[in-house]
């Protein structure tokens, strides 16, 4: 065979088989690779797409990140279903079936370490965002009417509406962390991710929270209910759930006593 | 225990309510990073970085995602900077209408005008 491998994740040996037509980035389909009781799920990619120059290009091309990023997550999706995944990042390509085997080898304690931890859990995606910010411009640009009388009025309002953001902001922030702690104490985890900024949400509010949380399978109905009954007693904020991923957010820890060169930066104190 | 209102579809199915933005920011931030053969240092790729560069690769489909920050934020947008320009400068100039006239009425009735600053 002449293409790379792109490896999705590591797993204990699949009892259920994947999706007959389980479909990779690339279109190639994705299949398991077994070696020493672990299996890798791998499929082919072209040369020419996936050796460091093109990758690398590519990566800056936005359609073939998201198509790529959803085949990848389509996978790990799929397997999600069937076991408890260690999900790789985007992109882990090996030259061939040798690479892929002698990574397993390389790091079989640590993944075996890794998928004890997670067996049987899923990851769940808590966003909260607060929603009246716009509203509230909104509201502002449709009361031409009333406009200020005076300076003093003017900046007297500036004030009301500088408050009125601030216990906004407030409110936001007591009921995010309220709510994280809630989360946290059902689940065995959590993770806080950088806010989606306005960048992802700008439509729809300021993102406060940004959360991950690792939970069994058997309590993720408990902890969807949970979450649901939050959304009734917040006005002006909304929360969202997203999941149930594979736990992303819970399978990177590298131990200090392997790759150095692949620590993620700025972890460590300046 | 009660029963929830709404689950998402069958466990472990697709991720739902997943939007490309929560898929990159695991795709590509989170989970394990193992040096391939191909090494591509995605750290460079910094998610925030990949975020403006999706914005400025492509506009339609940074809406199509929601995002459409830019638009209304003064540091990033000129359009955003111009209408809160022209917001203010409408509301400053009608105050100023307001105390001219203000200004008119009272000086005609005193029977005098207030002398205008020199320039």
């Amino acid at each position: 065979m002449t293409g790379l491998r792109y490896v999705y994740a590591v797993c204990r040996p699949l009892e259920a088989p994947l999706q007959a037509q389980l479909t990779g980035v690339a279109g190639a389909p994705a299949k398991p690779l077994a070696h020493h009781g672990l299996i890798a799920v791998v499929s082919e990619v072209p040369e020419q797409d996936f050796a460091e120059e093109p990758l690398r290009a590519h990566l800056e091309d936005l359609d073939w990140l998201a198509a790529t990023a959803r085949a990848h997550q389509g996978v790990i999706d799929a397997l999600t279903v069937v076991t408890t995944p260690l999900p790789l990042r985007l992109a882990t390509v090996f030259r061939d079936d040798s690479g892929v085997r002698s990574m397993i080898e390389a790091r079989e304690d640590h993944i075996r370490r890794t998928l004890d931890r997670l067996e049987g859990r899923v990851e769940w995606g808590v966003k909260v965002y607060l929603e009246n910010a716009g509203a509230e411009r909104a509201a502002q640009a449709a009361e031409p009417a009333s406009r200020p009388a005076s300076g003093r009025d003017y900046l007297r309002r500036r004030r009301q509406e500088t408050r009125a953001h601030e216990d906004q902001w407030q409110r936001a922030e007591a009921f995010a962390t309220a709510l994280h702690g809630k989360l946290s104490a059902f689940a065995e985890d959590a993770r806080l991710h950088a806010p989606q900024n306005a960048a992802l949400t700008g439509e729809a509010g300021r993102n406060v929270l940004n959360a991950a949380y690792l939970v069994p399978r058997a309590h993720s109905e408990e902890f969807v209910e949970l979450v649901d009954r939050t959304k009734d007693d917040s006005p002006g904020m909304r929360v969202e759930l997203t999941g149930p991923w594979a736990a992303y957010s819970f399978a990177g820890d590298t131990p200090p006593d392997e790759a150095p060169d692949e620590a993620p930066g700025g972890e460590g104190p300046a | 225990m009660t029963t929830p209102r709404r689950l998402p579809d069958p466990y472990g199915g697709p991720s739902s309510g997943a939007n490309l933005a929560d898929i990159l920011e695991r795709v590509l931030d989170k989970g394990v990073v193992i040096a391939g053969d191909i090494r591509i240092n995605l750290l460079d790729i910094e998610l925030l970085t990949v975020k403006l560069r999706l914005v400025v690769a492509s506009v339609d489909k940074a809406k199509e995602m929601g995002i459409d920050w830019w638009e209304s934020d003064p540091a990033l947008s000129s359009r955003a900077r111009r209408d809160e320009l022209a917001r203010e400068n409408a509301e400053l100039r009608e105050r100023l209408a307001r105390l001219e006239e203000l200004e008119e009425g009272g000086g005609r009735s005193a029977g005098r005008r207030l002398p205008r600053e020199a320039p």
